[in-house]
């Protein structure tokens, strides 16, 4: 393949180093998807902050008599109401919002006055940091895995890493988490809760968040190894295998020079799936570790009525979806030169 | 250094005849001396004090604030007192303790004098004045108020600073006003023109605030110039929101935090066997309550509601839904821990056979009723309800739960289901309860209930000086609340905590409310 993609590029390079007609014809096919996909999840975006928007007004009760709680009186929910703009009628609220948030300003929360940026900055860093952290451990062990799974299927190992995988995923996150803490922080290896904040240095951070990290590796694993496997497999009984096979190339060369390639595709489709599902999915997992990350204040806002929290968070988790699935949609786009160059 | 100290005289605590507080200072003062540490007693006693105390809390969430008229919850009344003062204190045993308010007192229980205390600063280093006070107060009065104590205070005319005093005026006498101004939403702040500012942390408390994350965490260091010498004992102070309770006993089990509350009844031997921890639990004032609606049908006949009363199993379900924390009550939102608790009415036990004499009194042979319940009244609240609906049956009454969910419970259930499930926090004094919650036009008034002899005993006891009578009226009330009333209460819930062993706590801890009355952290010490 190598050689096919030096003779096809190599004598056409010009002398001053510009891009080829080919080079040229991949970027502009790349940056085209990029622009489609991106029109549609902004498009995609604009929907899903008008059903954030109609389902939040679906709750009931409101702000104001969630914040008096039991103390409620008609006089304080009223005095309160007025004070916090709950009174506009609802297309001019969803205005009011829409216009901000795409300048990039939530306003500030209804409940307690704070800038919105500003409570969700550091519960969305702590929630990259851990995704990040849980797919630094779970991608590259489930690629491993998935492609040792493949090299000796059926072998003990293989039906080993299936068994355990599948039996991490089987068990709810909670009952995982609980496992972990009694195995490793009651022994005093690792604490049961994460107590960090924004001056904690990197290290004590990694330590301190390593459990919870652990937990969704141990929960998103199998599902990354299990598609790398399938998908290397499925490709293994193609006659271009059966050639490099009869060349008599080694089958780990095999499985990662000519099977792995053309795997691709499905696989990073999993792993986008997966990072959105770190992101958007781990407030189990942050109630049981107490981490301070966007599920447990978007559940907080929810059960407060703090709406315009909810409808920020909400629009933010479905921002990092549709991103992840732009960016999934375009790698596997490019591994695979039968999208690139469709006729 | 702190740790040597105490740790060599723990045996001596053991031995008691010496209170726990006594030794304490004892041990502070021979550990100044012993070290010969230059410098006031006050900074040698910071410097033998010590300690990170680190508390998890079962509440909070990101939309609390510093705004006191909106408090709510445990976290934010432990985080106000770790950095608060108020007028007065309740002391471990219930009675009164001057804080800011040095003394008070009344000619006529209308007007009352507090005399402020004077060279109290606070954080930001403005002394406290007569006028903070005011503002303190005010911020609960008015039209414009949001405050949940508005209702509460709503029989104060004027608030009047005169000089180093401060003079409060009410529409009527009563004798208990200094109680309620003990309660947690009216801390002292500093004033602004008259207002205090909801958006500062500024106090004259025992810490100061180092970092706040709604929902998350409160770190506070001690106030180097805190006006009482035999408080805050702690460097620093972490108050951590963990909601869950399986993670709070994990929090507390692998050390990660001192104290916990809200234990769940079931792993309470469990823990103890572990003997990291020790339990507290606190019979308070605090209650559990089935409002019934006195104007719906069939809730308007008192023999429908002694029925009901008749006919649910008030142990079984201080065994099962408390863990044995707590006591029978007798249908008295009064507690064994106030003033004038009335101890000897017929208590109402488990009888089917009487609360179908009540039935036929009603002219029913059987009778359906539905409980709405959800845990967001009480835990265990949905429980309690099946329990009350098995024992009901003996009776012939079909009781149905309607279980309905934690989510807009107190907006969509309470105050309007004719029959639910809900909870009290003790109230210091007799007359905060009933004001609250059994006053004819009381907004919280549950049961919607009014009785003219108990309505006009509210008024004529808050202005009755003599100690006897008052008394015989308050009891006269419960007496009639008990077994006239709408509203069932079968049971007083403890105040349960379990704290680490490196913490000690004084012999007695209040009862007036959670955590040593909020105040756990300026109360307790390393061990």
């Amino acid at each position: 393949m190598d050689g096919l993609t030096q003779t096809r590029s190599g004598p056409r390079r010009t002398a001053t180093g510009g891009r080829t007609p080919w080079e040229d014809i991949v970027l502009s096919n790349v940056l085209r998807i990029i622009l489609v996909r991106v029109a549609l999840g902004i498009g995609l975006l604009f929907i899903v902050s008008l059903v954030i928007f109609w389902a939040t007004e679906l709750l009931p009760g409101d702000l104001a008599t969630q914040l008096l709680g039991q103390s409620a009186t008609p006089e304080t929910v009223a005095a309160l109401r007025d004070q916090l703009g709950l009174n506009d009628p609802a297309p001019v609220r969803y205005w009011m919002w829409l216009s901000g948030a795409v300048t990039g300003d939530f306003g500030v929360s209804m409940a307690n006055g704070r800038p919105i940026a500003e409570m969700i900055g550091a519960r969305l860093g702590n929630t990259v940091f851990l995704a990040l952290y849980a797919a630094a451990l779970s991608v590259p062990i489930s690629l491993v895995l998935g492609i040792l799974a493949a090299l000796w299927r059926n072998s003990v190992f293989d039906r080993m890493a299936n068994a355990g995988a599948l039996t991490a995923i089987s068990f709810p996150e909670f009952f995982v988490a609980y496992i972990l803490v009694l195995w490793l922080a009651q022994t005093g290896l690792f604490p049961s809760m994460v107590r960090i904040n924004p001056t904690t240095d990197l290290g004590d951070r990694l330590y301190m968040t390593f459990l919870p990290a652990l937990t969704l590796t141990l929960v998103v694993t199998a599902h990354m190894m299990r598609m790398t496997r399938a998908a290397i497999i499925n490709l293994m009984a193609s006659p271009y295998i059966e050639m490099a096979r009869l060349k008599g190339l080694s089958p780990l060369r095999i499985v990662l020079r000519h099977a792995l390639p053309n795997a691709l595709a499905p696989i990073i489709n999993v792993i986008a799936l997966n990072l959105a599902y770190l992101i958007t999915g781990v407030v189990v997992v942050e109630v049981v570790f107490v981490y301070p990350g966007l599920g447990q204040l978007m559940v907080d806002a929810v059960s407060n009525r703090d709406i315009a929290v909810v409808q920020a968070v909400a629009l933010i988790f479905a921002a990092a979806y549709v991103s992840l699935n732009l960016i999934a949609d375009v790698l596997s786009t490019i591994t695979n030169p039968r999208l690139m160059h469709q006729r | 250094m702190t740790r040597h100290v105490f740790t060599g005289l723990d045996p001596a605590l053991g031995r008691g005849g010496v209170s726990r507080r006594g030794v304490l200072q004892g041990a502070a003062a021979l550990g100044a001396a012993g070290l010969i540490l230059p410098g006031t007693m006050t900074r040698a006693r910071a410097q033998t004090r010590g300690g990170t105390f680190r508390v998890g809390i079962g509440h909070g969430s990101t939309t609390d604030g510093y705004d006191p008229g909106l408090w709510d919850q445990l976290f934010v009344q432990t985080f106000a007192a770790a950095r608060h003062n108020y007028l007065i204190e309740v002391g471990s045993d219930g009675q009164l303790v001057p804080e800011i308010a040095e003394s008070w007192d009344s000619d006529d229980g209308k007007t009352w004098v507090f005399r402020i205390r004077q060279g109290v600063s606070f954080h930001s280093g403005k002394d406290v004045t007569a006028d903070d006070v005011v503002a303190s107060i005010n911020h609960h009065r008015g039209d414009a108020s949001t405050s949940a104590i508005k209702s509460l205070l709503a029989a104060i005319t004027d608030v009047r600073a005169e000089g180093t005093t401060v003079a409060v005026t009410l529409e009527a006498p009563n004798a208990d006003l200094p109680y309620l101004m003990t309660d947690y939403h009216i801390p002292i702040m500093p004033g602004i023109d008259g207002r205090i500012d909801t958006t500062s942390t500024d106090g004259c408390g025992g810490y100061i605030v180092e970092s706040y994350e709604p929902g998350v965490q409160a770190s506070l260091t001690r106030n180097p110039n805190y006006w009482k010498s035999d408080r805050a004992w702690f460097d620093r102070i972490e108050l951590l929101s963990i909601l869950d309770s399986a993670a709070r006993l994990n929090a507390l089990i692998t050390g990660e935090v001192h104290l916990i509350d809200q234990v769940d009844p079931a792993t309470i031997d469990m823990l103890e066997s572990r003997g990291a921890a020790r339990i507290l639990s606190i019979p308070g004032n605090a209650h559990y309550v089935f409002p019934m609606d006195s104007r719906a049908a069939p809730f308007t006949d008192n023999n429908v509601r002694l029925a009901l009363k008749y006919a649910l199993d008030r142990d079984a379900m201080v065994d099962v839904i408390l863990g044995g924390h707590g006591a029978v009550s007798n249908d008295n939102p009064i507690g064994p821990a106030n003033r004038y608790f009335h101890a000897e009415m017929e208590q109402k036990t488990y009888d089917p056979d009487r609360a179908r004499f009540h039935l036929r009194e009603a002219g029913l042979d059987s009778l359906e009723v539905a409980l709405s319940a959800a845990d967001a009244a009480f835990s265990g609240a949905v429980d309690a309800a099946a329990m009350f609906s098995e024992n009901a049956r003996a009776a012939g009454i079909n009781l149905v739960v309607d279980r309905v969910p934690n989510d807009g419970y107190w907006d969509n259930i309470w105050l309007k289901a004719p029959f639910c499930a809900s909870y009290w926090g003790g109230r210091a004094v007799e007359d905060h309860m009933f004001t609250t919650a059994y006053a004819a036009g009381a907004d919280w008034n549950e049961s919607h209930w009014t009785n003219d002899r108990f309505n006009e005993l509210l008024v004529a006891a808050r202005s009755e000086i003599n100690e006897d009578t008052r008394r015989a009226m308050y009891q006269e009330m419960q007496q009639i609340v008990s077994f006239e009333g709408s509203t069932i209460i079968p049971m007083y819930n403890n105040y349960v905590m379990a704290v680490a062993n490196d913490v000690a706590t004084p012999d007695r801890i209040s009862a007036n409310w959670n955590l040593d009355g909020f105040r756990c952290v300026e109360r307790w010490w390393m061990a």
